[in-house]
């Protein structure tokens, strides 16, 4: 399959890059193109321009600076699943890397593309979600941050500018005791998730101060299950505390019966991983 | 636009499509039709080459972005006449039926095994998780890539200088 008739430009730097953006007709930023050239293979995208960010120096990477997890955008996910820095700070992102499409899609596909494509079914919106992120837009225009939540709006539809690029994503590190798991139930290695829960719990004095919940694949975006963490919020751990917050996550979702299952099926497993889910994210929190 | 890219070894300057996928380009510019086009949605693998030493599916990739890269195919592992480790491997344990998956799964598995030369069955299995094969059941690719392996590190030893 080919894509329509596109110009190709591979901008040296991040100002070249905002100059043809901010320039050129119709453009696209091609990151890791794992989403973006089937996509355009399949011409539900046909860009003008593509605008290829690849050779951008700078743009990758992970590091902690202070109380924040800074990820270049242009970052794999291979480099992620392997990454110690993530390992160490980070329990959720760490869990979520290596469950990614497959192997070999995560040699190039990266996180800023992910979360730029928003894909309903994508992993990284909701491990974002869950841990807080907020993304980094730039463009020739200056710099502004949004929180992951307000820069996820619908199917393949974010807050992000024709002339901008995502540049960064940031992960606040509390000072507490950070728990987290991504449970993903998938039909086979590098298919959409049938279900996906991202979970977050913060702790001190063997109490939940804090807990993040969000879902993939069974909605129009990846969905914060807020009410479900209000629920936790200040909660001892209990098999209780957890049930009740998986009724109130099923509850937030809204799936769609296809080849993966019924909405009836994806709600139940909504409900059963959010508990999986708290399970694990408070054991790993107080082993931390 | 007129790349740059050195496959197995060789430079090839070609005036490409933007669009052309590197598959294509790999195919049908070079005639190198050792790698396959399986599924061209991201999902089987067969196209599978090695870009700067780093399995990647070459039907999602355009042939612009290899510019100035080094790829290896399937035909960049032959030395001379003799098989690769991991061809020979391949051949001796069966692990292959149709042969269709073969080159992306013997790329994948060098690439594995230069980074971990004696893996575990689990983690050979991890590795060619984005590899499909529909013939074998895998059992033979994965008695392959470890004897490769075997015979890899045996071969460095051999080769190493004796100590004392």
């Amino acid at each position: 399959m080919l894509p329509a008739r596109f110009e190709y430009h591979r901008p040296g730097s991040l100002d070249e890059a905002y100059g043809l953006l901010g320039s050129l007709e119709d453009p696209k930023v091609l990151a890791g193109g794992q989403s973006m050239i089937p996509v355009m293979k399949l011409r539900f995208a046909a860009p003008a321009n593509l605008v290829d960010i690849n050779r951008i120096a700078g743009l990758d990477g992970v590091r902690v600076d202070g109380a924040t997890l800074r990820i270049g955008a242009l970052t794999r996910h291979n480099a992620l699943a392997g990454s110690e820095v993530l390992e160490t700070n980070q329990p959720l992102l760490s869990s979520t890397a290596p469950q990614i499409a497959d192997p070999i899609v995560r040699n190039l596909g990266t996180v800023g593309g992910s979360l730029a494509h928003a894909d309903p079914a994508g992993d990284w919106g909701s491990a974002m979600l869950a841990a807080g992120a907020s993304v980094v837009l730039g463009s020739a225009r200056g710099e502004r941050t949004v929180s992951v939540s307000e820069f996820l709006v619908d199917i393949f539809t974010t807050t992000l500018e024709p002339d901008e690029i995502l540049t960064e994503v940031q992960v606040p590190l509390p000072e507490k005791k950070l728990g987290g798991a991504y449970l993903k139930l998938e039909r086979k290695i590098g298919d959409f998730a049938t279900v996906g829960v991202a979970v977050q719990v913060e702790m001190s004095n063997g109490t939940i101060d804090r807990a993040g919940i969000a879902l993939t694949g069974v909605g129009s975006k990846n969905i914060e299950a807020t009410q479900a963490e209000q629920a936790l919020a200040g909660a001892s751990p209990s098999d209780d505390a957890y049930a009740e917050a998986g009724r109130l996550a099923a509850a937030a979702c809204d799936p769609v019966s296809d080849v993966r299952g019924s909405a009836e099926y994806k709600r139940h497993i909504v409900e059963v991983y959010v508990q999986r889910g708290l399970a694990r994210a408070v054991e790993s929190a107080r082993a931390a | 636009m007129q790349i740059t890219v050195t496959v197995n070894g060789v430079e090839h300057t070609a005036d490409v499509e933007p669009r052309m996928l590197l598959v294509h380009f790999i195919r049908e510019t070079l005639s190198l039709t050792g790698t396959h086009i399986g599924c061209d949605t991201t999902s089987c693998g067969a196209c599978t080459v090695l870009y700067d030493g780093t399995p990647i599916k070459s039907c999602t990739m355009f042939a612009v972005q290899a510019d100035g890269k080094e790829v290896t195919t399937v035909e960049g592992l032959l030395d001379g006449a003799n098989l690769h480790p991991i061809q020979a491997a391949f051949k001796e344990e069966h692990g292959l039926q149709c042969g269709f998956c073969t080159p992306g799964m013997m790329l994948t598995g060098k690439a594995l095994l230069e980074r971990n030369p004696s893996p575990t069955e689990e983690e050979v299995r991890w590795a060619i998780s984005g590899n499909i094969c529909r013939c074998t059941g895998y059992m033979n690719i994965v008695k392959a890539i470890q004897t490769a392996g075997r015979e890899m590190t045996s071969s460095e030893d051999a080769q190493a200088p004796v100590a004392g």
